[in-house]
């Protein structure tokens, strides 16, 4: 049986990638926030799992405003790497796991989450960054992606509530796919930030701290937050930590081990969080 | 406007970019995907009023493109993921981009996110804002 053996939520600021793509990861700027995802780095070599699923969002790079699905599941065999204004990120190819996607999509839709079917697209920084700082920079992903693009662009994004049950879908999807895979689930973005406007570069540091913290303490808390909150507390960008909220939903109701916690100020525009968290009885009982 | 002025409207310095604006902005948007490909890039860069009558937009909206009126292109629809494309085509980064929104020198803007970001005290409402 396929399981959800850990969620991994991490910002993926697109300066993460261009600071690794340029060799710029010992410039003093970047130093801590490289350092910082380094236990997380040498935990997913160790860790090593087969599947990743990968909650983010496209920047308007996959999708333009033709078709904007609010929940976009990808199916393809592989995914090319964006160019998204600057050339493509000289990253691999993103392999996918069709079979298993198509499972996904079959188990989402019956328990009534309308996913958009994507059997062809390029994804952009919202994935690959978050694949960088957690592999490094391979020859090939070692691992096979998939991807779930959210809408968190266009007003409204779906609420955290509707993701934290869309996560909650999504482990008994996997859980339900007759094949022993060690599988985890990405949810990225945020945290709190804004690039829009004269209030650009807003920072909230207790409302980062309080959500990383409720991740284990009190997540149905999270779940509640209205859109207008993290927009006004967290900036118009932050958003996108409901994807985090897919993550967290999939890995159950019971007790979780935080194997790795960090969080730093600033990474260009953003602050950056990032947690890896394990489900603790289910990690005995597999 | 059949519609009552939504929460949102109330934060300072901020355009959500709601279906409204999407909509006003589509062709805009539209032109500023367009930038995704380097050949469309440098031939926007060569003559780019020509180039931006290949969308239909509004003449408000091109005369916004080429000043790089950042928080004009925000109000008139433009979504700044897609703005990004415009400032990336100029070699620029978001955070040029975010420090010309913010109307301070990008080594100013660079500093207060060293130090720690904008803080939301002030910036939760218009009220609080004028406060």
């Amino acid at each position: 049986m396929a399981k959800i053996i850990a969620g991994i939520g991490t910002s993926h600021t697109p300066a993460i990638g261009a600071a690794l793509d340029n060799g710029k990861t010992t410039e003093p700027y970047w130093t801590p926030l490289f350092k910082g995802y380094e236990p997380a780095k040498k935990w997913m070599a160790e860790t090593a799992p087969d599947v990743a699923i990968v909650v983010y969002n496209d920047h308007v790079n996959a999708f333009d405003f033709k078709i904007i699905p609010t929940f976009a599941l990808g199916c393809g065999a592989e995914f090319p790497i964006a160019d998204e204004g600057w050339g493509a990120r000289p990253v691999p190819v993103v392999k996918g796991y069709p079979e298993l996607a198509a499972h996904m999509v079959q188990s989402l839709v019956l328990d009534e989450f309308d996913m958009t079917i994507v059997n062809e697209m390029q994804v952009d920084h919202g994935l690959t960054v978050p694949m960088s700082l957690l592999y490094g920079q391979p020859k090939a992903w070692p691992v096979r992606v998939i991807p779930l693009a959210v809408n968190v662009i266009q007003y409204p994004a779906p609420t955290g509530h509707r993701c934290y049950m869309l996560g909650k879908a999504i482990k008994k999807a996997v859980e339900s796919w007759d094949e022993d895979l060690r599988v985890v689930i990405f949810g990225t973005g945020g945290m709190s930030h804004q690039i829009q406007g004269p209030r650009a570069g807003l920072i909230n540091t207790p409302f980062d701290k309080a959500f990383l913290d409720d991740l284990t303490r009190d997540p149905e808390r999270l779940s509640r937050i209205p859109p207008i909150e993290y927009l006004r507390d967290a900036g118009a960008e932050a958003i996108e930590l409901v994807m985090w909220l897919i993550m967290r939903g999939a890995l159950g109701d019971g007790e979780l081990a935080v194997r790795h916690r960090f969080y730093h100020v600033p990474a260009s525009n953003t602050a950056v969080g990032h947690i890896v968290l394990e489900p603790v009885l289910e990690a005995a009982d597999a | 406007m059949s519609k009552q002025p939504e929460e949102y409207e109330d934060i300072p310095g901020t355009w959500v970019f709601d279906a409204e604006r999407a909509r006003q902005g589509y062709h805009l948007n539209a032109f500023l995907y367009s930038l995704m490909s380097a050949q469309n890039r440098a031939e926007f860069l060569a003559d780019e009023r020509k180039y931006l009558q290949k969308f239909p937009m509004t003449e408000a909206q091109r005369d916004a493109v080429v000043s790089r009126a950042w928080n004009t292109l925000l109000q008139l629809g433009g979504v700044s993921y897609a703005l990004a494309k415009l400032a990336f085509t100029d070699k620029k980064s978001y955070q040029f981009m975010a420090s010309q929104m913010v109307g301070i020198a990008e080594s100013d803007y660079v500093k207060m996110m060293l130090a720690g970001g904008r803080s939301p005290d002030g910036w939760r409402s218009k009220s609080e804002r004028k406060g």
